[in-house]
């Protein structure tokens, strides 16, 4: 049952993700992204992450990608000028290609597997995710989370100083 | 005798009947109430306004929703020619489901219990609790917003793309606002599931046995987050006075101005159907859910009306608001308002 939701789950987001790169439209390209994240969210369910996957909706689907559909509607891009990005498009293609490779040959020699952790389905079915992830952000590594935020802001501060005429 | 808990791997058969019922009865009842509401609607600001309301449809007008649900259904169905069809047909669809959705964990009363084959049976009324419940609303409505950006975006027409680029741009602010003053909640309950919630307020007031009448709503520790809540839940479900995207007088119809048939009613019940949603979160979060004098779902619904005649009321009596207003209310005083309330609550939860 599981696995099929998730082979049916995984067609549409590859399926989607695909489009997204291929559809001359970009409304139709930011409504396939919306749809490659929806999927990812099932996937964070089907990991026990439910957590995870109420944030993947809300900060993704619902504010990122609003944001970019603001843009497109703003600039009214029409058709895409694609002829232009060819070479850029392909030389990505071959990077991702190689990462792929990589990360399928870490996997398959042993280096990257046995990584689970501390973290077990009992242990999220006792404490709950929730509960983990704020133990883990706000205990464990509070201090690489506290340079995460000031980084942000710092990014903040120097979106408002660029957008600003007159400081 | 304790009462078992259905679950899906003892006895499927009679889990799933229970849960189809369950969907069924709050799906009907919630396109009831839609339906009404825009009666009720009608009615109330008829009333503050010296008028009559719609009266002439069966018995003191009360068949006009069906009157009006059977014109729009036969109207002619229209997709402008210049108009992206495939985002034109989602919008009403996406700013309608996500409405009904939001309906599915929010809990209507306490357990109801029946016995089936000699074995003594709970069922929760709640369509399923969710343990990120909170969360999953505010993703929910986070999802609305792509109905009124795609219906903007898609139908190609100046006021369409204005309404839609409003709506986007005022939705966005405000929801940070109403999932700040919730954060609140959710420190006082340290629980994410809506039934949770519900069960914390039944205790009496701060713990306190002496006013042990009162009970302990959240709406009595956390006013401040409250009133953000219902402004910011007001602006998200643009009624007035924050309806900027469907402003009539400058904008027409604003993003369903392209709109036609049966798919400009779906625009209609999602505005009924938010603001029934709105009203059953508030009730939840911050009057206590379904408890209180009555039974049950009585008084949700009691709680859940007692809402929706605020938001007519508030519709009847406020002037719009100008956009730069609106910005400047969401960003400069709702989210610092916000956020001063979640460190207020946090060093109250430390020092008690």
């Amino acid at each position: 049952m599981e696995a099929i939701l998730f082979y049916l789950t995984a067609t549409v987001a590859v399926l989607s993700a695909v489009f997204v790169t291929q559809c001359r439209n970009p409304v139709n390209s930011a409504l396939n992204l919306i749809t490659t994240f929806l999927c990812l969210a099932v996937f964070y369910i089907m990991l026990e992450s439910p957590f995870m996957a109420a944030i993947q909706i809300m900060v993704y689907a619902g504010a990122i990608m609003v944001l970019i559909v603001f843009v497109i509607m703003l600039l009214n891009l029409g058709l895409a000028v694609k002829e232009r990005y060819t070479h850029g498009m392909a030389a990505g293609g071959i990077l991702a290609a190689l990462i792929l490779f990589v990360a399928n040959y870490f996997i398959r020699a042993g280096e990257a597997t046995g990584t689970g952790g501390s973290v077990t389905s009992e242990v999220i079915a006792s404490y709950g995710h929730t509960e983990l992830i704020g133990r883990a952000m706000f205990v464990d590594f509070l201090l690489p989370f506290e340079i995460a935020s000031i980084l942000l802001l710092v990014a903040i501060v120097g979106a408002v100083i660029l957008s600003k005429r007159e400081v | 005798m304790t009462p078992e808990v259905l679950t899906l791997s003892e006895t499927p058969w009679l889990y799933t009947g229970v849960m189809l019922v369950k969907i069924i009865v709050a799906f009907v009842a919630t396109l009831l109430i839609v339906a009404y509401a825009t009666y009720a609607e009608r009615k109330i600001i008829g009333r503050m306004q010296t008028r009559m309301g719609p009266n002439m449809t069966g018995p003191k007008g009360l068949l006009q929703p069906i009157a009006d649900g059977l014109k729009l259904f036969f109207k002619e169905d229209i997709i402008p020619s210049q108009a992206h069809w495939f985002a034109f047909i989602l919008a009403p669809m996406m700013i309608l489901a996500p409405a009904f959705i939001s309906i599915s964990v929010i809990p209507f009363g306490g357990d109801l219990q029946f016995s089936y084959d000699g074995i003594l049976y709970a069922v929760p009324m709640q369509i399923t609790d969710l343990n990120i419940g909170v969360l999953f609303i505010v993703a929910m409505a986070g999802l609305g917003v792509y109905g009124i950006v795609l219906a903007g975006l898609a139908s190609n027409s100046k006021y369409a793309l204005l309404g839609g680029i409003r709506s986007t741009a005022q939705m966005v602010s405000y929801e940070l606002a109403v999932g700040l003053s919730i954060v609140a909640i959710f420190m006082l309950s340290e629980t994410l599931s809506l039934r949770g919630i519900v069960a914390a307020q039944q205790l009496p007031l701060w713990g306190l046995e002496s006013v042990s009448f009162i009970p302990n709503w959240y709406i009595f520790c956390q006013p401040l987050a409250f009133g953000l809540f219902v402004i910011g839940s007001m602006a998200e479900i643009n009624r007035t006075p924050f309806d900027l995207p469907e402003a009539e007088t400058e904008l027409v119809s604003g993003f369903c101005t392209e709109y036609s048939a049966m798919k400009y009613a779906l625009f209609f019940m999602a505005e009924y159907a938010n603001m029934i949603t709105v009203s059953a979160i508030a009730t939840t979060l911050f009057l206590g859910g379904w408890g209180g004098p009555f039974y049950g779902w009585i008084n949700f619904l009691i709680k859940v009306f007692a809402f929706m005649f605020f938001f007519i009321w508030i519709r009847a009596t406020f002037p719009r608001l100008r956009y730069d207003q609106l910005m400047f209310l969401g960003w400069k005083i709702m989210l610092p308002l916000a956020l001063v309330n979640i460190v207020i609550t946090g060093i109250a939860i430390l020092l008690w």
